[in-house]
């Protein structure tokens, strides 16, 4: 019960401040069609720089949390989806819009938000010190595996194709290494100036999630944005309430299936939500009403991406494996602040740690209530035209890679790499593996070596790195989720046609 | 197979696989190799998945990514041309505020689906603009106090 020590930290007048900044800011970014909940983490981080490592995470938090249930407004009043998370929603929430019950489908989705979002949290506040217990028993070899088993795991689920996933894995984990050589201080790989140093994260970052979106937006010329906005009626909040409470199962499917998705690496919102929804489909008296606008579709597609969250966090605070793309990107929030998270978070930082997660279940609370609140104008601001949205975003990128070391040169590799990664993932390339590569490349290095120094003194390399039962378990799971996407990929060919699938890529595109 | 042309999934995968043999050329001949051994072990893994990629689009066998369109090239080729002058000269030839507002007009006008023959829209544009920039001031010179490069102007 550390965590109610630090509950008073989340309301100081600045903190709370900060915290209603990030959640009403969060569910008008998650609102904006393109703006996905990574990519506006990606971009607030430069103006964290100036805060306390517990404040910059509170704002990081609040915008993650908000950004993802933000993303049922455009979902449900626009049919197009804020965020890939927000994908199950529109099924039956833009249907219940389109019947005129668009406020009773906004305050569903934020109530099981919310109620998912809790449940996520609570785990993450009751696992994480638990695990990072058991997580002072990793030796190298061990950290080393699961950096391998970050990328490859994400590499194999993220794409549609396995192969070039785990090539982006081999991409990022090459850029992680360019640079000098921590131990002999060899030059490696410098082929320009701006990488002297190294490749930075967070420009990185900004560059991968937000300029191949700006491309995108380029790539519709000068297209208007012919989505209709449905009106926005009353509707009693109570009776919202007692709907939801009244379809439990929908919601402890949701909220269940969610947390459990959280806890795998590379399984982001998107699966959570749409296999919540096929899952309470499935085991509802009344699945037939399931795409015509039925409540309980709703529900359980928002607390699963919602309790999603909390569990996605997990395996960052614990073993310092980002779980996925945002889990990386408040990774960088964390270690431009000096603070390396793994088991020993929780002994060395304990205020910044138990800050962060109280906030995030307070951010839960504070965005169910302005969600309610701020929807109409969020469906406003998720109109705003291609050409705006892209020029705002690009120029946020540059200031944003230029102010973390004031320096040209980040600038100069964010737009390289967005540029690159545009293309790349025209031809099926994914820059979540990519991401992870380059987050998890100098984790995985220097486990690498210090492991191959300590075989060196004791017993062979082989033997370090692939005896034990924790390695044995380790590499079996990456063996397994490569062998499964390959599987799923395989059998997704048989029964799909070439029609179907490439108009499954120009959707998810 | 998607219905684009096989050239251009040739040409993506062949660059990667390029790329690919170049980190392993590095990798394998770069001294002190002590300082090589983990690119060594991702440049093995990195070539052999590239060169199955390669070799799938030579074959024709690419399953997934749809490519470019001329008209998808068409649209994203001016405004790619912009945003990289302004990165790679503008921002620091001119100074950044000024090329991020100049960048930021001619982008919003380039996309922007309102006639260009009309003044009301160009008025538009210029509000935008100004708005934009007063707005990337006040958070970046003033509270976050991020030096920018000055240059020729501002």
């Amino acid at each position: 019960m550390e965590f109610l020590f630090y509950f008073g930290d989340v309301f100081t007048p600045f903190n709370f401040g900060l915290l209603l900044i990030g959640t009403i800011g969060g569910l008008i970014l998650g609102a904006t069609p393109g703006l996905s909940p990574t990519m506006a983490v990606a971009l607030l981080i430069p103006f964290t720089f100036k805060l306390e490592p517990a404040q910059g995470l509170i704002l990081l938090g609040a915008a993650y949390t908000s950004t993802v249930a933000g993303g049922a407004v455009s979902a449900i009043l626009l049919k197009i989806p804020g965020a890939p998370a927000n994908i199950a929603t529109t099924l039956d929430g833009h249907t219940m819009a389109q019947k005129g019950q668009g406020a009773r489908a906004l305050q569903l989705s934020f109530l099981a938000s919310a109620v998912g979002g809790v449940f996520g949290v609570l785990l993450l506040i009751f696992l994480t010190p638990v695990l990072a217990k058991w997580a002072l028993a990793f030796g190298p070899s061990h950290l080393f595996w699961l950096a391998i088993l970050g990328v490859t795991v994400i590499g194999s689920l993220d794409g549609s194709s396995v192969v070039k996933g785990l090539l982006s894995g081999c991409i990022g984990l090459w850029l992680a290494t360019v640079g000098f050589d921590d131990i002999m201080g060899a030059q490696r790989f410098i082929f320009h100036d701006a990488v002297a140093g190294g490749i930075n994260v967070i420009p990185a970052l900004i560059g991968l999630f937000a300029i191949p979106q700006v491309i995108t937006m380029f790539a519709k010329g000068r297209a208007r944005l012919d989505a209709e906005v449905l009106s926005v009626e009353k509707h009693p909040i109570g009776k919202a309430l007692k709907e939801v409470a009244s379809r439990g199962r929908a919601l402890t499917i949701g909220t269940i299936t969610g947390s459990i998705i959280g806890l795998i690496p590379g399984v982001g919102g998107q699966i959570a939500g749409l296999v919540a929804y096929d899952q309470s489909k499935k085991l509802s008296p009344e699945s037939r009403k399931f795409g015509t606008g039925h409540p309980e579709g709703v529900i359980a597609a928002e607390s699963a991406n919602n309790a999603m969250v909390g569990p996605s966090l997990v395996p960052l605070l614990t073993l310092s494996i980002p779980g996925s793309p945002t889990a990386a990107v408040l990774l960088g929030g964390l270690l431009i602040h000096g603070i390396f998270p793994g088991s020993d978070l929780f002994d060395n930082y304990p205020d910044v740690a138990w800050t962060f997660i109280n906030s995030m279940l307070v951010g839960q609370i504070l965005m169910c209530i302005f969600g309610l609140y701020v929807a109409g104008l969020a469906a406003r601001v998720a109109q705003v035209p291609n050409n705006v949205m892209a020029a705002v975003v690009l120029g946020l990128a540059v200031f944003g890679s230029y102010s973390v070391q004031n320096s040209m040169g980040d600038v100069y590799v964010m737009a390289a790499l967005g540029t690159g990664m545009y293309f790349l993932e025209r031809f099926g390339f994914s820059a979540a593996p990519l991401v992870l590569g380059l987050i998890l490349g100098p984790i995985a290095e220097a486990n690498f070596i210090q492991g191959s120094m300590i075989a060196n003194a004791t017993s062979s390399v082989g033997q370090y790195f692939f005896t034990g039962a924790l390695n044995l378990t380790l590499i079996a799971i990456v063996v397994l989720s490569v062998a499964y996407s390959v599987w799923m990929e395989l059998r997704a060919r048989r029964y799909t046609t070439k029609d179907e699938a490439v108009a499954k890529e120009e959707a998810l595109s | 197979m998607s219905d684009l042309p096989r050239t251009q999934h040739i040409i993506a995968s062949g660059i990667v696989a390029g790329v690919g043999l170049a980190v392993a050329y590095v990798s394998y001949t770069q001294q002190p190799s002590e300082a090589f051994v983990f690119p060594r072990l991702i440049a093995t893994v990195f070539v052999v998945l590239a060169l199955w990629t390669f070799g799938k689009a030579v074959l024709g066998r690419t399953k997934v990514g749809n490519g470019l369109s001329a008209r998808a090239l068409t649209n994203i080729a001016p405004g790619l041309i912009v945003a990289l002058v302004y990165i790679f000269w503008a921002a620091k030839g001119l100074g950044f505020y000024t090329a991020t507002t100049l960048a930021f007009f001619i982008l919003v006008s380039l996309y922007d689906p309102a006639p260009h023959g009309q003044m009301r829209s160009w008025i538009r544009r210029l509000i935008l603009t100004a708005g934009f920039w007063a707005v990337m001031y006040a958070l970046f010179a003033q509270v976050l106090n991020v030096f920018t490069p000055r240059e020729i102007f501002f």
